[in-house]
């Protein structure tokens, strides 16, 4: 599993006054941070507080690029921030994301073929999240079908099963870890898996520790990436850990250290 | 219908690296040797690319060995403890790709070589032939510490590819490789993890991935090949998966462990029923040297020159891409 740095993101308070100021230090800075201590993604959204959601994008994702040469997960519900984003960007990059619904499937995937992105499908509609694992991976199916229509490779699928906070919806738990176990057999080669890995701790005391006991036991499960904060030293040796465990990576002494170089 | 192949995608290839340096990169060497770069597991031509075939090394010692068996007399008997004129004959008579020079003479047990004995004898060596060079100590730590860095200053710039550096020792052996612009080989015994924690502690002083050799440790068949082998599989299976301290390419001291084995070494009048010794001792060395190829091996040595010319038949076949049309 590798983690979408979340840092870059409008909802954090040095990232909005970065976008209202335009002034690049705060995100590139992050953008380097993130490099470093081992994100394979950075994630990048605007914010709601943004005005112009599609120059905002725009900005953050050439910003961003001059700091870090890892790719990009474009995070909006503005298909065309996230449009105007793949323009500038020089890595194929991913994009974040897209419910089970027409015809938002179609802008997605039609973009995501044209810029060779990656895309995250939400297991979610209309009547939005699921309360048991079949309903997930029914929706997670109905991605793979509309993905494959379009000619997204499977290994550019990332179907997120929707983690929900622990002390709100804690019956989640165990349907998230098998909606992950399923949806590894709807299609070969198969899709991969995706969560927001804070989602778990939302309005908890023990955040750092959810995320992390999650992470792990996410991984035990399928689980390829989180959205998440790459900069916790504990949380990335957890994933270390668990990669070990799971026969993903082989181990050696330094295997904590080499596994935040990975790239 | 046409045969459609199911083709694996792999995330990355094994590194590659330069053995020698020609007279435009500030060594002598009348050509370069580049092994590695494979997209995909062994010979899988449909799958991935596999720009550069594996080679074959004979074995030279600077010093007459005493307990190689008499068969080898009829080819090398005329040049051992000439070791210019023995590296000679296995390139031009016996079609060795590069040599191996084990500077065996320098064991303090054997023939305590000085430092000046070891380094001319590789300078020899390198006058000798214009192919690349591995140069291998004679396995006494201590010994080996003082000749090889010695041996990569008098040969600066050369590309040598020197060994042995393993977890207990590789310092000094990496930083002349790095000062003096050669190759190194990193060795470990049977074990993946130690074999992925070396390359970590070499390549964080700074010698490049792309200067390592590694040395898994094989074993011959019969004694324990299968565990050599899976090792090395294991090795290009992390590299294709993503893992670059494991992409290195891979060196098997094969003619060595080979004539350990009994079924290599007894007489026909001992084993009549196992069939004529020096038939049999080729055919032992090339099996396990062909198998071995199978998981990966990049840099093969051996010690019977027609055991060299078996395994380059065998790599000359397995080199070309198999047609499914046909």
């Amino acid at each position: 599993m590798f983690i979408i740095g979340e840092r870059i993101n409008g909802m954090f308070k040095d990232i909005a006054q970065a976008i209202r100021d335009e002034d690049p230090r705060a995100v590139q800075e992050w953008a380097r941070r993130q490099d470093v201590s081992g994100a394979r993604y950075l994630d990048i959204n605007t914010g709601p507080a943004a005005k112009d959601q599609v120059r905002v994008m725009r900005w953050l994702v050439e910003v961003a690029q001059e700091a870090s040469d890892l790719p990009l997960c474009l995070d909006s519900t503005n298909y065309d921030a996230i449009e105007a984003g793949l323009e500038v960007c020089k890595r194929p990059a991913m994009i974040n994301s897209v419910p089970a619904e027409w015809p938002k499937m179609e802008r997605v995937f039609t973009m995501a073929a044209k810029y060779d992105a990656a895309v995250i499908g939400l297991a979610m509609n209309e009547q939005g999240i699921p309360k048991d694992a079949d309903t997930r991976v029914a929706l997670a199916m109905e991605l793979v079908a509309a993905a494959d229509s379009y000619g997204i490779p499977m290994e550019n699928l990332y179907i997120d099963p929707l983690v929900l906070p622990c002390n709100v919806g804690q019956d989640h738990g165990p349907e998230v870890m098998l909606t992950l176990r399923q949806v590894k057999l709807l299609a070969d080669p198969s899709p991969r898996t995706v969560v927001g890995l804070s989602n778990i701790s939302q309005g908890t005391k023990n955040r750092e520790l959810l995320n992390r006991t999650f992470a792990a036991m996410g991984i035990a499960n399928g689980l390829d990436a989180a959205v998440g904060d790459a900069c916790n030293e504990e949380l990335m040796a957890t994933i270390a850990t668990a990669r070990v465990i799971m026969n993903l990576d082989i181990y050696c002494d330094s295997y904590v250290d080499i596994y935040k170089k990975q790239k | 219908m046409a045969f459609s192949a199911m083709k694996e995608k792999y995330r990355n290839k094994v590194g590659t690296v330069v053995l020698g340096a020609t007279k435009e990169d500030g060594g002598t060497r009348g050509y370069t040797i580049t092994v590695g770069g494979e997209s995909t597991l062994p010979f899988l031509h449909f799958e991935g690319d596999i720009p550069n075939r594996p080679v074959v090394a004979l074995e030279v010692w600077d010093v007459a060995p005493t307990d190689w068996h008499e068969c080898f007399a009829p080819y090398y008997g005329d040049v051992f403890g000439n070791a210019a004129m023995w590296a000679k004959k296995c390139v031009e008579e016996f079609g060795a790709d590069l040599i191996i020079l084990r500077l065996k003479g320098a064991d303090p047990d054997i023939a305590d070589a000085s430092v000046e004995d070891c380094v001319k004898v590789v300078k020899d060596v390198l006058a000798a032939v214009p192919c690349p060079l591995v140069v291998l100590g004679c396995g006494k730590v201590e010994k080996d510490n003082e000749i090889l860095p010695a041996v990569a200053e008098a040969t600066s710039g050369e590309g040598l590819l020197l060994g042995l550096a393993e977890q207990e020792n590789y310092k000094s052996l990496t930083a002349a490789c790095m000062v003096h612009n050669h190759n190194l080989i990193a060795g470990s015994p049977i074990d993946i993890n130690i074999c992925k924690q070396l390359n970590i502690l070499i390549t964080e002083m700074n010698l490049p991935s792309n200067r390592i050799i590694i040395d898994p440790t094989t074993a011959a068949l019969g004694y324990g090949l299968e565990y050599g082998y899976s090792i090395m599989e294991r090795a290009r299976m992390g590299a294709l998966q993503g893992d670059n301290m494991l992409a290195m390419p891979i060196i098997g001291n094969v003619g060595n462990e080979v004539w350990r084995t009994k079924e290599a070494n007894i007489s026909t009048a001992d084993a009549p029923a196992w069939g004529e010794q020096e038939n049999r001792s080729i055919l032992w060395e090339a099996t396990t040297a062909t198998a071995l190829l199978q998981a990966g091996m990049n840099i093969v040595i051996l010690r019977h020159p027609k055991a060299v010319t078996l395994v380059k038949q065998n790599i000359e076949e397995l080199m070309v891409p198999a047609n499914f049309d046909e």
